[in-house]
């Protein structure tokens, strides 16, 4: 099926049906209840689910199949971005110009910084794409302020050009649409208790990321993904038998940073407003960090470690003492105050506490990430049963 | 351009250049011994100014008297605070200790990181050894991570001044020594303490390595580890050893530069990248280079944030240190003086 074996073409239509059906998924508990905190199911959560999720399907196709660790692809996320904000400016407020001029600039950028980063493997190209990274995050912060808006950010204004819209003077900024639809607007469906918000640039998002995905698949299953998974195992082995691995590379480093442009490129079609805090190397940590979570070199991974760690930093970053407090009632007051005391420091603002945490953990005891931690067990009781 | 305008910089990169150098030289000795690339090395000189500001804390727990005779501002009793240093011993010494409070700070600085290098090493890095670099520098990031948000859980967010001896405060007139015109060339006692503090740890290290015979068997152990291993000498304790040692380092760069810069949680990561290019460029595995490359990029950072260069090249000042990490990178990649062979693949 679309050229697909027959367990690929199972997993994308059981993407395609988590990612539709996300807005009810994702909303478990009743409106109003004291557990409606933990649902998921808004747009602005949900579309950030999917934009980081090609950007970790995009950074896993080269640091899951090549094994180049690349601690800068935040920059080619912030170069999309901006393309994409100037594209909103000046042509016009539809979005399809934007996400695709995004993805061409990221994708010439990391072109530019591959060529020259490739000619090193290991901690040496980390370093360098470190290096690369950095210097735009402090450019683009500094002296590219007329392009990059600097520390503010870039955003669209009233008086903006956009030739094909023509510039309007009066009213609002308009937003973001496609074909005459806002990106912003939501159908609100009222369920018994519970209200599923279907939101439009949400499902823009996921008709991307299901285009992203497929390609990503096709990608690992064909020839060239086997090629690069040989840079992976054994790339001297592969230079002896005559052939020159950097072509492979670069055109993975290249496809990687097309896929964090499509990302950067989404995230301003949702909310046209970038800022250069998006370029900065501990951005580039987290999308390692989705990747590793998920599982590096399974093609489901980094979506699932995308989704993890936004819904972590969107739920424990607004847990408060007074919460706390309401969980633990049930206790003795000195016992109460105890674990609020000490459940405090890992929520809130110093939610990154627990990411640290969850990412070491991560490192040390799933080295596959959940998938392989899943397919581990998942084996092991197989094995059993066959005893 | 003025001869005082290029030894002003020359001064102005040397402080930061010898924090550079210092940190720098702590992961080279890791990476050197264990062959581990340490993210977590930023944190760590993050920690020692954190024990700046502990010790100056801890200095000034004050006891708090009521003189009923006397009324504040607002009408209440008059509350006298007397840090305890000063009831115990006297008002001149406590006074004294409290203003020394960063030099002090060593003091305890030495054993926390000792004890943060040993846990570190035993706990976390040892069990990394086999596995690839990549997932080394990942772990050793969540647990930079993990520090920093405990150091900013405990002390918050803010930068939290930590100031120099007050006798330490002001500027030394250079131009005045050498015979130009007073004036012209300031530069604060503090930035010489910490650079001659800086060249006294680097002084340090290399002669711990180079004079001593625990030194000598470490040196063996970089060039060949497992003949000395099978000469029967305990390699594995000489390293976790060689580790407190390198957190030491960092904290004690940390420490002092306190006075220079305020410290907060973020303190450590923008030296740990940068630092990270210094080994680099010094050569991965070469000390001598670490130490050279951090004065070299320290200088020549200083240089590139001058008005008139920055005229010339916009921007120059944020990048020039990467610039040269990528130039270095690609036309001599084992670095200044790094040896032949070492990581170049």
């Amino acid at each position: 099926m679309l050229g697909l074996s027959r367990n690929d073409f199972l997993m994308l239509l059981l993407v395609l049906f988590l990612v539709a059906a996300a807005p009810i998924l994702l909303n478990p508990f009743p409106e109003g209840s004291s557990l409606a905190q933990f649902n998921a199911g808004y747009p602005d959560l949900m579309q950030r689910f999917l934009i980081f999720g090609i950007f970790a399907v995009g950074f896993n196709i080269l640091f899951g199949l090549t094994g180049y660790l690349s601690f800068g692809h935040a920059a080619f996320l912030g170069a999309g971005s901006y393309a994409g904000v100037w594209m909103l400016k000046l042509l016009t407020i539809n979005v399809i110009p934007a996400i695709l001029m995004s993805t061409i600039v990221a994708g010439v950028f990391s072109l530019l910084i591959g060529y020259i980063s490739l000619r090193r493997s290991g901690i040496y190209f980390s370093i360098l794409t470190l290096a690369f990274a950095q210097m735009s995050f402090a450019l683009a912060s500094s002296v590219l302020q007329p392009i990059t808006g600097g520390e503010t950010g870039l955003q669209t204004n009233l008086n903006d050009p956009r030739i094909l819209d023509g510039a309007n003077t009066s009213g609002n900024i308009p937003a973001p649409s496609l074909f005459g639809f806002e990106m912003r607007e939501s159908i609100q469906v009222p369920m018994g208790d519970w209200l599923w918000t279907f939101n439009v640039g949400y499902y823009v998002c996921a008709f991307v990321l299901l285009i992203a995905f497929y390609i990503a698949i096709r990608i690992f299953r064909s020839p060239f993904g086997m090629m690069l998974k040989a840079v992976k195992s054994n790339n001297e082995r592969l230079s002896y038998t005559g052939i020159n691995p950097r072509p492979y590379t670069l055109a993975a480093f290249v496809i990687s940073g097309m896929y964090a442009g499509l990302a950067g490129g989404l995230m301003v079609a949702m909310d046209p407003l970038a800022g250069s805090e998006r370029m900065q190397w501990t951005a580039s940590g987290e999308v390692v960090l989705m990747t590793i979570l998920g599982g590096v070199g399974t093609v489901l991974g980094p979506v699932i470690g995308a989704g993890i760690i936004k819904y972590f930093e969107n739920i424990f970053s607004k847990i408060n003492d007074n919460m706390l407090q309401s969980w633990f009632a049930f206790m003795p007051d000195g016992l109460e105050s105890f674990m609020v005391a000490v459940v405090h420091p890992f929520v809130g603002k110093g939610w990154h506490l627990s990411l640290g945490l969850m990412f070491m953990l991560a490192i040390i005891f799933l080295p596959g990430g959940l998938i392989g931690g899943i397919d581990s067990v998942y084996r092991r009781i197989f094995k059993k049963r066959a005893q | 351009m003025e001869l005082s305008a290029i030894l002003l910089q020359v001064l102005n990169g040397l402080d930061k250049g010898s924090a550079y150098a210092l940190i720098a030289l702590g992961l080279t000795l890791i990476f050197g011994t264990l062959g581990v690339v340490n993210f977590a090395h930023g944190a760590l000189f993050m920690i020692g100014a954190f024990c700046a500001v502990t010790t100056q804390r801890l200095l000034s727990i004050s006891t708090i008297t009521i003189d009923e005779t006397k009324t504040d501002f607002l009408g209440k009793p008059l509350q006298i605070k007397t840090p305890i240093v000063e009831s115990w011993f006297g008002e001149s010494v406590g006074q004294a200790l409290i203003d020394w409070s960063v030099p002090l700070a060593i003091l305890l600085t030495i054993p926390v990181m000792l004890i943060i290098g040993f846990v570190m090493e035993r706990g976390l890095i040892k069990h990394f050894y086999k596995r690839p670099h990549s997932d080394q520098i990942l772990v050793t990031f969540g647990l930079a991570i993990v520090l920093q948000e405990l150091i900013k859980a405990y002390f918050g967010a803010n930068q939290i001044p930590a100031p120099a001896p007050s006798v330490f405060i002001g500027s030394f007139d250079f131009g005045a020594l050498i015979g130009m015109d007073a004036g012209k060339l300031l530069y604060p006692y503090w930035r010489i303490v910490y650079f001659c503090f800086a060249l006294l740890i680097i002084g340090l290290v290399f002669a711990f390595l180079q004079f001593t015979t625990f030194g000598m068997v470490v040196r063996a152990g970089m060039a060949d580890r497992e003949t000395v291993g099978l000469l029967g000498i305990d390699i594995d304790k000489r390293f976790t050893i060689m580790f407190g040692i390198a957190a030491a380092v960092a904290g004690l760069a940390g420490v002092m530069y306190t006075p220079i810069n305020s410290p907060s949680y973020t303190f450590g990561t923008d030296f740990l990248v940068i630092s990270f290019v210094v080994v680099v460029v010094g050569g991965m595995g070469s000390l001598g280079g670490a130490v050279l490359a951090g004065f070299v990029l320290g200088i020549l950072e200083s240089f590139a944030s001058m008005r008139q260069v920055i005229e010339f090249i916009p921007g120059i000042n944020q990048v020039v240190i990467y610039l040269v990490a990528i130039v270095i990178l690609l036309v001599r990649p084992r670095g200044l003086l790094g040896r032949k062979g070492v990581m170049e693949s």
